[in-house]
């Protein structure tokens, strides 16, 4: 409770500036802003431009523009779109769901395969077996989410047809279907993470086989597999759970790419619509959220982190 | 100074071993470990030898350059001219990388797209490198209430996803080689502080350092002379790593339609036009996609090696 006190400070400052930069895009653009955000033809109708100007207070000063939009997102009003005529709020919601989904997924299928990977090309250091974990997860990183897409979508889709290149089905309309177009979304972001998880749990668990309690347990006769799993796995996660946490901002900026490509009616691509259709309002309420919740996540990791990690629980410099 | 220089080289003996199991860069928590001998000494290549894939990675790297620098003068067909009758054509003695969905030539456009992903590359790092390295140098070496506001500051930046924000400005202020260079630059200021100021924590605790100090030597001579020539190799491999980084953002964006307009070849619209076409002319978007992999791969793994022999963990990151 006290961790969460001493942190709220930082939070709150982030926030704040991260809503002020959101708030400041609107300013960025050249000429009237209301023109702008109209587009060429219905600005020349007088009296739209005159309600935009009006709803946008883009006669006040900034700062007051600054704390009346302040003011209406704190109460959940982001403000209704020029081109659709469509709620932020609701577009969101609807579009957050598939994001959510995709993104569980993916995070789900890297660890699943991260974890007895990262473990036993650590138990087997330098074995053939380390090696091409090793190996693999190197050029998994250097092949960005958009490539493994694009080969997916050309093996399981184009070459096999097992599964849909694009589309989507609502999880409550066909759970089957859904997952049907779910996967390929979720693989592509899985291939970096597993990557980037296999390497750190690899490096912490090569750390803690080497301590004293591990050859313990192996002079106990303990099973490998208990040791591996059940000793061993807990201490050397704390840096991976971390990591996971922070890769949410990876995840994101993959989902904005895989949600194009696919053609997933997800947030990111939301986003990417707006700013080619340059729906402002939106693109504005969009990345606020996005902001936001990278930032309350990041703090939620940090939290969960000193809470199982019981060296900093209780604020004794003991080794696991 | 010079009477120092073996207990350095003792010191990174000793705590070169075991190097080579050391998480990748933006991984939390490892061991302390001193940088570089001291005295802006830097033998990248010292005792150890590189296996040839280092030097194929090197190869390939001077070859994009090369393309890149030298894309007008090469004997290629111009990569903006279509011809419908060699649409999507597979490799050819015409077209030796293929054709593309409008019949333009493969091969000159990944030669003349390496000059986008270069451009970006090259000049985002260098604002990085440069404004983030000299910020975060100089916070870890001066220390007190400069550095905890500075770091401040970059926590709070570095906590917003770099490839939204970097979106939403787009949308805003429109796009061109120069805005994307100079956004992804800016974004990525907070990160090379970081990493400056790691090295420079680590650095500043050589014994090099305090017998400069004691010998009387002023804190800008300190800095320049002591601090900064064993800070900069580390920073410069971890540079090679973001350069990678920085070029499938730009191919992210362009595979949004977002970076250079068209008809300018850039290997993420490569790929975005050969996504289409898939079933009948995979190659159309399997070529760019292995130039941008190989080129990725090939500056992660230098940039990885060096590190690793210039004995840098990413300690106090």
């Amino acid at each position: 409770m006290r961790l969460v006190l001493r942190r709220l400070p930082a939070i709150l400052a982030t926030l704040l500036i991260v809503s002020f930069l959101t708030f400041l895009l609107t300013s960025l653009l050249p000429g009237d802003p209301a023109v702008q955000i109209l587009g060429p033809e219905a600005a020349n109708d007088a009296e739209s431009l005159a309600a935009v100007r009006e709803d946008l207070r883009l006669d006040d000063p900034l700062l007051s523009r600054y704390g009346a939009w302040l003011s209406d997102v704190a109460t959940g009003d982001l403000g209704r779109s020029y081109r659709t005529g469509q709620e932020v709020t609701e577009a969101i919601s609807e579009r957050l769901p598939v994001t959510l989904e995709v993104g569980a997924l993916a995070v789900g299928i890297a660890l699943a395969l991260a974890i007895p990977l990262g473990t036993l090309s650590a138990f087997r250091a330098g074995s053939r077996l380390d090696r091409a974990v090793t190996g693999t997860s190197f050029g998994l990183l250097a092949l960005p989410s958009f490539m493994v897409a694009i080969l997916l979508i050309y093996v399981f889709a184009v070459t096999l047809g097992w599964l849909p290149a694009t589309g989507w089905t609502r999880l409550t309309a066909d759970p089957l279907d859904n997952l049907r177009h779910a996967i390929l979304p979720a693989l592509a972001l899985a291939a970096g993470e597993m990557a980037v998880y296999t390497r750190l749990l690899r490096a912490d668990m090569i750390t803690t086989l080497q301590q004293d309690s591990i050859t313990m347990a192996r002079a106990k006769g303990i099973p490998t597999s208990r040791i591996l799993f059940r000793h061993a796995l807990r201490p050397s996660s704390f840096s991976l759970m971390t990591v996971v946490g922070l890769q949410v901002a990876t995840i994101i900026g993959g989902a904005v790419i895989v949600e194009t490509l696919f053609a997933l009616p997800g947030i990111g691509r939301l986003l990417v619509d707006s700013i080619v259709q340059r729906d402002l309002v939106m693109v504005q309420g969009v990345a606020l959220v996005i902001a936001i919740s990278f930032v309350v996540i990041n703090f939620v990791v940090d939290l969960l982190y000193t809470l199982l990690d019981p060296r900093i629980r209780h604020g004794s410099p003991a080794t696991a | 100074m010079e009477a120092l220089r073996p207990l350095d080289d003792a010191a990174d003996r000793v705590i070169g071993v075991g190097a080579d199991d050391e998480p990748a860069y933006g991984a939390v928590p490892s061991s302390t470990g001193p940088g570089p001998e001291g005295r802006g000494a830097h033998r990248p290549g010292r005792k150890r030898k590189r296996g040839i894939a280092f030097w194929l990675a090197v190869g390939w790297l001077v070859v994009v350059a090369v393309c890149a620098v030298a894309a007008d003068w090469l004997p290629l067909p111009d990569p903006n001219r279509p011809d419908v009758l060699d649409r999507l054509e597979g490799f050819s003695a015409e077209h030796p990388l293929g054709a593309d969905p409008l019949g333009r030539d493969q091969l000159s456009r990944i030669v003349h797209g390496a000059r986008v992903s270069l451009v970006v590359s090259v000049s985002a790092v260098s604002i990085g490198l440069v404004v983030g390295g000299t910020i975060g140098t100089a916070v870890g070496y001066l220390r007190g209430r400069t550095e905890r506001v500075v770091m401040a500051v970059v926590d709070v930046i570095a906590a917003f996803p770099a490839l939204i924000l970097l979106l939403a400005v787009l949308a805003f202020v429109g796009r061109s080689l120069t805005i994307i260079s100079l956004l992804i630059g800016a974004l990525s200021v907070p990160i090379y502080t970081r990493v400056a100021r790691a090295n420079t924590l680590s650095i500043a605790q050589r014994e090099f350092v305090h017998a400069a100090h004691t010998l009387g030597a002023k804190r800008s001579r300190i800095l320049f002379r002591e601090i900064l020539p064993n800070v900069v190799p580390p920073v410069a491999a971890f540079a090679l790593v973001a350069m990678g980084l920085v070029i499938v953002v730009e191919g992210s964006l362009a595979l949004l339609g977002l970076s250079v307009p068209p008809p300018d070849p850039t290997w993420g619209g490569m790929i975005a036009n050969g996504k289409p076409h898939l079933e009948e002319a995979v190659h159309v978007a399997l070529v760019p996609s292995a130039a941008m992999f190989l080129t990725v791969l090939s500056l992660n793994f230098v940039g990885d090696t060096l590190r690793r022999s210039l004995d840098v963990r990413d300690s106090n990151l």
